[in-house]
C-alpha cells in the first residue's frame, strides 16, 4: 500500500496516450476515406455502412471523442497528479474510466455504420450508449476531483481550472441534449421539440466545441508550453481574467449555428454578440502561451515538440478570430452551409486540436516509459512538417471553396432566376475536394510516423511509476 | 411576437444579457486596477511540478483595448437591433421584414417581364429564346432534383423530353400538372402474391409485356388479356390499355399510363411489372402555384411544352 502511495499513476496515463495515436489514426483514416468519396462519389459502390451518411459521424466521433477524448484523459490524469503532488484519486475507477471509454468508442465504431443514430450532430449515439458516457464521465470527474481535493498544494494550478470546467460543462451539456425517450432498444426521439430541440442541440453542439474542444485544450497548453520551454507562464492575470471569460461567455454562442432559421431574432443576435465578446477570452489562451515563450524565441529552432505547442497556438487564434466573424449575421449568410464552415472546423481540429495534442504526447511518451526523448526526434521534426503542409493545404483549399460556393448559390441573373444550379457549384468544387484529400492524406501520414516512432520509443524502453514528488519550500 | 409566454420572460432576458455583458467589462476593469512595477517582471510565490512558475504581467492594453470594444458593440447592436427580449430595437429590423423586402424590391424590378409572359400563349412563349432561357433556369433550380437536368426523368420521375404523357401533354394540361400538382396511385394487388395465384400473375404480366414487345409466350398473354379484362385494370388503364387519356379528357386526372407504348416509368422487366402489379405504387408531383406563382408556372409550362415539341 505504502508502495501504491509513493508513485503516480502513470499506468493508466500510458493506456490512453497510446490509445490517442491508435484513434487519431483510425479517425483520420475514416476522415481521408470520406474525402475522397466526395472526389470519387462512387468509390465504395453503395455498399450501405461505407456510405459518406454514416461513415462522416463515425469521422466526428473518431476525432473528437476517441483521439481528442484519449488526449484529454491521458493528459488531465498526468497534469493533476504531477501538479496536485499526489497519487491520482483511486485508482479502480481510474481504470474504469480507460475500459468504459474504450467500449462506448467500440460501441460508437458498431452502431454508427449500421446507421444507428439519433440524428443529433455530434451527439448521434443512441440512448443505451450516451447512459454509458454519463456513467463513464461522472466517474472521471471523481477521479479528478478526488485528486485536486487531495492535492498537497494549496494552490489549484491554473491548467486543471481548464479540464475541471471541462469536466462539468461536458457533464453538463451532455446529459441535457441526449435527454431522449426511447422507442426501443435502439432507438429513441429528442425529449425537446422543433426549434426548441434545434436550440439545445447547438447550444450542446457549440459548447462541445468551447469546451471539450477548447478548455481542455487549454488546460494542456497550460502544462506543456511553459514545461517544454522552460520558461514560467506570461500572465497570471490574464489567465484569470480569460479562463472566467471564456467559460462564462462561451455558453451564450450556441444560436449562431441557427442565424436565418426559425430561431427567433433575438436569441439569433445574443448567439452573434456573445460570439464577438468571446473573441478577446479566447486570445487570451494564446497570448498566455505564446508570450510565456518570448526570451526563449531560439528554442523554437531545434526543439520540434515546441513547433507542435506554438504552431498549435497560431492555428487556435486564426480559429478563434474567424469563429467570431463567421457568427456575424452578414458573414454568416456567406459561409453557413458551405465549406467555409469546413474549413473552419479544421484549422481548429487539425491546426490547434491535433497538433497541441501532437505535443504534449511527444513529451509524455518518452516520460512514461522511461526514456530521456522520443526514439527518432527528427521523425518528430517530419511529422512538423508533413502536418503543417497538410493543414495549410486543407484550409486553404476549403476556404476558396467556401466562398466560391457562397458567392455561386447567391449569384441571381437579371430576370431573377439563379446564375447557377445547385450542382455547377458541386461541379465547380472538385478541383478543391482533391486537394482537401491530399492535405487530409499529409496529415495522416504525419500520424502513422508518430506510430512507428512511438512503437520505437516503447519498444526500446520501460513501463516506469516515478515517485511523487514533494511540493516546493514555498508550498509548505 | 409571441417569443415570450409571459413578461417574466421577457425581462429575465434583458436583465441577464444586460448584466452578463456589462458584467464582463466591470470584472476586466477590477482586474486591471492591479498594475505591477514596471521593470523585471513579478513571479507568484507557487511553484508546482518542479519548476511551473507564473509570472504576473500585466494583461496586455491591446488585449483589454479589444475585449472593451466588442462589448460596446454589442450594446450599441442592442440598442439598434432586436435582441433584448420584446425590444424590437431602433431600426425596427427583423430577419422577416428584411427577407420580404427583398423579394418585394425583386419581384418589382423583374414582375412586369414575368406579367407580360402570363399574357402570352404557351405555344407562342415556348417560341420566344429569351423567355424558354429563363425558363430552362427556373427549371434547372426547381425542376432538375427529380426530373434530371436533361429532363429526362429517372425510375419514378417520368421523361418530359418525348411524347408520352400521363396527363396530358396540352400547354393547359401540363400548366394544371404543375400548378396543382398531381397524385399517382397504382393499386397493389396483394392476392397475387400466393404461390396458387403465381400462374395467374405470370400470365398477366405476360399480357402487359406482350402489348409492347414480341418475345413473349402467345398463349400466356392470351390467359392474361382474359385475366386483365375481368380485373380491375380496366378501370383505369381502359379495355385496349392505353392508358387514362385514351378514355378522353374527363380521365386524364387518373394518369394511368399507356400500357402499349413501352415507355415504363418503373422498368419494363418481368420483374418490374410484377413487382408494380402486387406492390402497388404511389407517386406525387407537388403543387407549385404558392410557391412560384401562377406567371413562373406559366413560363415553366411552356419550357416543357418546347421540349416536346422542338421545330
Amino acid at each position: 500500500m505504502s508502495e501504491t502511495q509513493s508513485t503516480y499513476n502513470y499506468k493508466v496515463v500510458r493506456q490512453f496516450a497510446v490509445m490517442t495515436v491508435i484513434w487519431g489514426i483510425v479517425g483520420m483514416l475514416v476522415g481521408v476515406l470520406i474525402a475522397a468519396q466526395l472526389v470519387w462519389p462512387d468509390l465504395t459502390h453503395g455498399i450501405p455502412f461505407l456510405s459518406y451518411g454514416r461513415l462522416r459521424p463515425l469521422h466526428t466521433n473518431a476525432v473528437i471523442f476517441a483521439f481528442g477524448g484519449s488526449a484529454l484523459f491521458a493528459t488531465s490524469y498526468y497534469v493533476v497528479q504531477r501538479t496536485c503532488h499526489t497519487r491520482l484519486f483511486l485508482d479502480g475507477l481510474a481504470s474504469f474510466t480507460f475500459w468504459g471509454w474504450q467500449l462506448i468508442i467500440l460501441c460508437a465504431a458498431l452502431s454508427l455504420p449500421m446507421g444507428i443514430t439519433t440524428g443529433k450532430e455530434y451527439a448521434e449515439l443512441e440512448w443505451p450508449i450516451d447512459i454509458l458516457i454519463a456513467v463513464v464521465w461522472v466517474s472521471y470527474a471523481v477521479v479528478f476531483f478526488g485528486t485536486i481535493a487531495t492535492r498537497k498544494v494549496s494552490h489549484i494550478y491554473v491548467a486543471n481550472w481548464f479540464f475541471g470546467s471541462m469536466i462539468i460543462a461536458v457533464a453538463i451539456l451532455h446529459i441535457f441534449n441526449s435527454a431522449e425517450i426511447p422507442v426501443s432498444f435502439l432507438k429513441s426521439y429528442s425529449a425537446y421539440a422543433g426549434v426548441q430541440d434545434a436550440m439545445v442541440q447547438w447550444w450542446y453542439g457549440h459548447n462541445a466545441v468551447g469546451f471539450f474542444l477548447t478548455a481542455g485544450f487549454l488546460g494542456m497548453m497550460y502544462y506543456f508550453v511553459p514545461k517544454q520551454a522552460g520558461r514560467p507562464i506570461y500572465s497570471y492575470r490574464l489567465s484569470v481574467v480569460h479562463f472566467w471569460a471564456l467559460i462564462f461567455t462561451y455558453m451564450w454562442a450556441g444560436p449562431h449555428h441557427l442565424h436565418y432559421t426559425a430561431l427567433p431574432d433575438w436569441a439569433q443576435s445574443l448567439g452573434m454578440l456573445f460570439s464577438l465578446i468571446l473573441l478577446a477570452p479566447s486570445w487570451g489562451g494564446m497570448v498566455n502561451g505564446i508570450m510565456t515563450l518570448s526570451g526563449a524565441w531560439h528554442k523554437l529552432r531545434d526543439d520540434p515538440i515546441l513547433k507542435f505547442l506554438i504552431t498549435s497556438l497560431s492555428f487556435y487564434g486564426m480559429s478563434t478570430f474567424e469563429g467570431p466573424m463567421m457568427s456575424v449575421k452578414t458573414v454568416n449568410a456567406l459561409s453557413h452551409y458551405t465549406d467555409w464552415t469546413v474549413g473552419h472546423v479544421h484549422s481548429g481540429a487539425l491546426g490547434w486540436v491535433a497538433m497541441v495534442s501532437v505535443g504534449s504526447m511527444y513529451y509524455l511518451l518518452p516520460r512514461l516509459f522511461g526514456r530521456e526523448e522520443m526514439h527518432s526526434v527528427k521523425l518528430i521534426t517530419v511529422h512538423f512538417w508533413v502536418a503543417t503542409i497538410g493543414i495549410v493545404l486543407y484550409i486553404a483549399s476549403m476556404w476558396i471553396a467556401g466562398v466560391m460556393q457562397g458567392l455561386m448559390w447567391r449569384s441571381a441573373n437579371p430576370d431573377g432566376t439563379l446564375t447557377y444550379s445547385f450542382v455547377e457549384a458541386v461541379k465547380a468544387t472538385y478541383p478543391f475536394w482533391t486537394i482537401r484529400l491530399l492535405g487530409g492524406a499529409l496529415f495522416f501520414v504525419g500520424m502513422l510516423i508518430m506510430a512507428y516512432n512511438m512503437v520505437k520509443t516503447i519498444a526500446g524502453g520501460k513501463a516506469v511509476d516515478l515517485p511523487v514528488l514533494k511540493p516546493a519550500a514555498q508550498h509548505a | 411576437m409571441s417569443d415570450f409566454t409571459s413578461e417574466f420572460w421577457n425581462w429575465y432576458i434583458i436583465l441577464i444579457s444586460l448584466v452578463s455583458i456589462i458584467g464582463c467589462g466591470i470584472f476586466l476593469w477590477m482586474q486591471s486596477i492591479h498594475k505591477p512595477k514596471s521593470g523585471a517582471a513579478e513571479t507568484m510565490s507557487h511553484i508546482w511540478d518542479e519548476n511551473l512558475q507564473e509570472y504576473n504581467n500585466p494583461m496586455p492594453k491591446w488585449w483589454m483595448w479589444l475585449f472593451y470594444i466588442t462589448i460596446v458593440f454589442s450594446l450599441v447592436y442592442l440598442a439598434l437591433y432586436p435582441g433584448l427580449g420584446r425590444f424590437p430595437g431602433v431600426l425596427g429590423w427583423t430577419s422577416a421584414k428584411q427577407h420580404a423586402d427583398e423579394v418585394a424590391a425583386m419581384d418589382s424590378k423583374v414582375g412586369p417581364t414575368f406579367d407580360r409572359y402570363l399574357k402570352t400563349d404557351i405555344k407562342a412563349l415556348a417560341a420566344d429564346k429569351t423567355a424558354m432561357e429563363t425558363g430552362q433556369r427556373l427549371f434547372l433550380t426547381y425542376c432538375m432534383q427529380c426530373h434530371g437536368a436533361n429532363a429526362k426523368g429517372s425510375k419514378g420521375f417520368p421523361d418530359l423530353t418525348d411524347t408520352h404523357w400521363q396527363y396530358g401533354g396540352e400547354p393547359n394540361q401540363i400548366k394544371e400538372s404543375i400548378m396543382e400538382g398531381r397524385t399517382g396511385m397504382m393499386t397493389p394487388h396483394p392476392d397475387l402474391a400466393t404461390a396458387e395465384s403465381r400462374q395467374k400473375l405470370d400470365d398477366l404480366v405476360s399480357f402487359v409485356r406482350s402489348l409492347s414487345k414480341s418475345d413473349v409466350d402467345p398463349a400466356a398473354a392470351a390467359r392474361g388479356k382474359a385475366i386483365y379484362a375481368e380485373m380491375d385494370c380496366v378501370t383505369c388503364h381502359g379495355p385496349e390499355a392505353k392508358g387514362a387519356l385514351s378514355l378522353g379528357p374527363d380521365y386524364a386526372a387518373l394518369g394511368a399510363p399507356d400500357l402499349t407504348a413501352g415507355v415504363w416509368l418503373y422498368g419494363g422487366t418481368t420483374e418490374a411489372i410484377r413487382n408494380q402489379i402486387v406492390n402497388g405504387s404511389q407517386n406525387q408531383m407537388p403543387s407549385w402555384k404558392d410557391f412560384l406563382g401562377e406567371s413562373k408556372v406559366h413560363l415553366l409550362a411552356a419550357y416543357v411544352y418546347s421540349l416536346s415539341n422542338k421545330k
